[in-house]
């Protein structure tokens, strides 16, 4: 743990999540790949939206974004593009990311933008005290589904990988040595990379579900999570009721920033006396 | 030898960001500002600089927040829907205190409105659109020149400041073509921000409380801080005391007021013995320009006063004109909006009278010179 200490900024903690909540072993996975990748603290830059999860890189010891609601990626697609030589990681929740920051998730998913993103999926609004997401399950309770959840939810993975994306994987804060596993081969990714990192919130989700203690919460990763290269050997029945975990997809694609790069060093061949100058505008009107 | 163009405002604007340093562009598609895009596209990465095109306009400005991070020159430009998308986002760079420069060339709204057509009813917008008490620098070009200058201007404001800063254009002046005679680039002020010197001791926030302005480091230098839209301490940290919050509010706000006077801008032609005063910026301050000389010709003492600094208005100046005109027109493309803050200024000392244009069409000359001669032709 020593090693993985030094990214923490210590006099920031202890952090303000509730007794039992996941984030705390999903941002010990993100900064222990970390250290095991031995990335300079000073090229790193962490970028969050709002909510429960985004509230992590407060506490970690790099230049870091905390930015409005569902546009951590439109941010760090600013600081990325601009340079390029950063590492830049995404810490979201489900609904940061799939509700009110959706088209920023696919759309920085189809540039293959060189992001690592880790979706803290709690199924649930916590920081706002328990309304449903996109990602709380059909039937669930939240405060603004007493009834229960009515609407179908994201399969987060699948929509990641339709969109783009060169790496998407998935653990849960019970399988948290898979998960830092994950993330470091995610962080090794030279393109837009999505990790999906299922957590408990016993607070706002388990009580109001009847989940039990955070322990519970954990178990019911533990025995609805299959891994993917398990699975394939699984009879189809055995699957039912269960999600997968490992890693879901990786295809390395070119990547948006080294492409703009490759354009720049082109155009700058071609203009090398460039001066600056002005050219005749069309007159569009859409 | 001079330097002389035939371009457009949307051109100008450009032209001046990239002599200002602009070397990240965040944008989406919209008329009638979408030429700025193009030509950003077109010009940023032959020097190296960065364009991107954003899935919209929240992302545009989130981009170009991000990008200023870095320490870039970052700008975006947009009109009335894709301003209203911002909006959240502008009040993100007034309390983080990032530099950034967007340009709203005006259509006619609300909503999807008239997108081809001229209008100023963002002017309310401009200055209160996001919500919570903040500071933003609004200029209004009259001219395809100054929208070359004023943009670089809102970029030396910006930076120096540490504001959001709006170029206020509108339709007419973004696609109105006119000769430009341009500056010898090493004549025009630059102006950088202020970077801290040591990592030691580094605070982020930490300013003179009576509107003093944070050294500014950029991420990837290894200060490693942290950046919130949740208010927060000299630290960069989130504190939620009230007291931190006011002081935080009232140094931003006096960073405005105080910096006033240094960045006032207005053009005034005949008002040192005028009696009817019309108040004009942008486009319809060409109509309200040609009118003025009808009106002198025809004998009647009328001057123009145009600001181009609209947020924060040039109030001195307005003041000091009031106390001798007997009457005050404020023409504008809107319901009347800035005549608002001009009766707030003038405070009864004179009569204050809105002329008003929405239906998408700019003042025509003899609309100002009626109003201006009392109704009588």
């Amino acid at each position: 743990m020593s090693e993985s200490m030094k990214y923490f900024r210590e006099q920031r903690l202890p952090h303000i999540w509730c007794p039992g909540c996941g984030h705390g072993t999903v941002t010990g996975a993100l900064v222990r790949a970390i250290a095991r990748l031995n990335l300079d603290r000073s090229n790193v830059v962490v970028v969050s939206g709002i909510g429960c999860s985004s509230r992590a890189p407060g506490y970690l010891d790099f230049d870091t974004l905390h930015t409005t609601h569902g546009r951590a990626l439109a941010f760090a697609t600013g600081v990325k593009h601009s340079r390029p030589n950063l590492k830049v990681i995404v810490m979201t929740g489900d609904g940061d990311c799939t509700a009110i920051g959706g088209n920023h998730f696919i759309h920085a998913a189809r540039r293959n933008i060189d992001i690592t993103t880790i979706v803290m999926n709690n199924n649930i609004y916590g920081m706002t005290s328990g309304q449903f997401s996109p990602m709380t399950p059909k039937g669930m309770i939240g405060t603004t589904a007493p009834y229960g959840n009515s609407e179908r939810s994201f399969d987060l993975a699948n929509l990641a990988i339709a969109a783009g994306a060169t790496y998407v994987a998935r653990a849960t804060a019970y399988h948290a040595t898979l998960l830092e596993d994950l993330i470091e081969k995610a962080l090794l990714n030279k393109g837009f990379s999505v990790v999906e990192a299922v957590t408990q919130c016993p607070t706002y989700l388990g009580r109001r579900n009847k989940l039990g203690t955070a322990v519970d919460m954990l178990n019911w990763f533990k025995e609805s999570a299959v891994n993917i290269k398990a699975a394939k050997a699984m009879a189809p029945e055995k699957l039912e009721g269960k999600f997968m975990i490992g890693e879901l997809y990786n295809k390395p694609d070119s990547e948006f920033t080294a492409d703009y790069d490759q354009l720049v060093a082109q155009l700058q061949r071609k203009f090398d006396n460039f001066q600056g100058g002005v050219r005749e505008c069309a007159q569009n009107s859409d | 030898m001079t330097n002389v163009k035939l371009m457009q405002g949307n051109e100008a604007c450009t032209l001046g960001a990239l002599t200002a340093g602009m070397d990240f562009y965040a944008g989406y598609p919209i008329t009638p500002s979408t030429e700025v895009a193009e030509m950003c596209a077109v010009e940023l990465p032959k020097t190296g600089g960065r364009f991107i095109q954003m899935e919209d306009e929240i992302g545009s400005i989130a981009a170009i927040i991000g990008a200023a991070l870095t320490g870039r020159k970052a700008m975006t430009a947009t009109s009335g829907p894709g301003f209203s998308l911002m909006q959240e986002n502008i009040g993100y760079a007034a309390l983080t205190e990032v530099p950034i420069v967007i340009i709203n060339v005006q259509r006619v709204g609300p909503s999807t409105g008239m997108p081809t057509s001229p209008a100023q009813s963002d002017v309310m917008q401009a200055r209160w659109g996001t919500h919570g008490d903040h500071p933003v620098v609004v200029l209004a070009p009259g001219n395809v020149k100054e929208c070359f200058d004023l943009t670089i201007k809102a970029f030396n404001i910006s930076e120096e400041y540490r504001v959001p800063v709006i170029v206020l254009t509108d339709e007419v002046i973004g696609h109105m073509r006119e000769k430009v005679v341009l500056p010898d680039p090493a004549s025009v002020k630059i102006v950088n921000r202020s970077k801290p010197e040591t990592r030691t001791g580094y605070k982020p926030y930490e300013a003179d409380p009576d509107g003093g302005v944070p050294l500014m480091a950029s991420f990837g230098e290894g200060y490693r801080y942290h950046v919130t839209g949740l208010f927060h301490d000299e630290t960069g940290f989130p504190s939620n005391k009230g007291e931190n919050a006011a002081a935080s509010i009232k140094r931003l706000m006096r960073k405005v007021e105080k910096a006033e006077p240094d960045i006032r801008d207005y053009f005034t032609e005949n008002t040192d013995d005028c009696d009817v005063l019309v108040v004009a910026f942008g486009s319809s301050a060409m109509s309200s320009l040609s009118a003025v000389r009808q009106a002198r010709a025809k004998g009647v003492k009328a001057g123009l006063f145009r600001p181009k600094t609209i947020w924060p208005f040039p109030e001195t100046v307005l003041d000091e004109l009031s106390k001798r005109v007997k009457r005050i027109i404020v023409a504008e493309m809107n319901m009347g909006q800035l005549v608002l803050e001009i009766q707030r200024i003038v405070a009864c000392r004179a009569p204050v009278e809105s002329l008003t244009k929405v239906n998408g069409e700019l003042f025509r000359p003899e609309e100002v010179l009626e109003a201006i001669m009392g109704g009588k032709r």
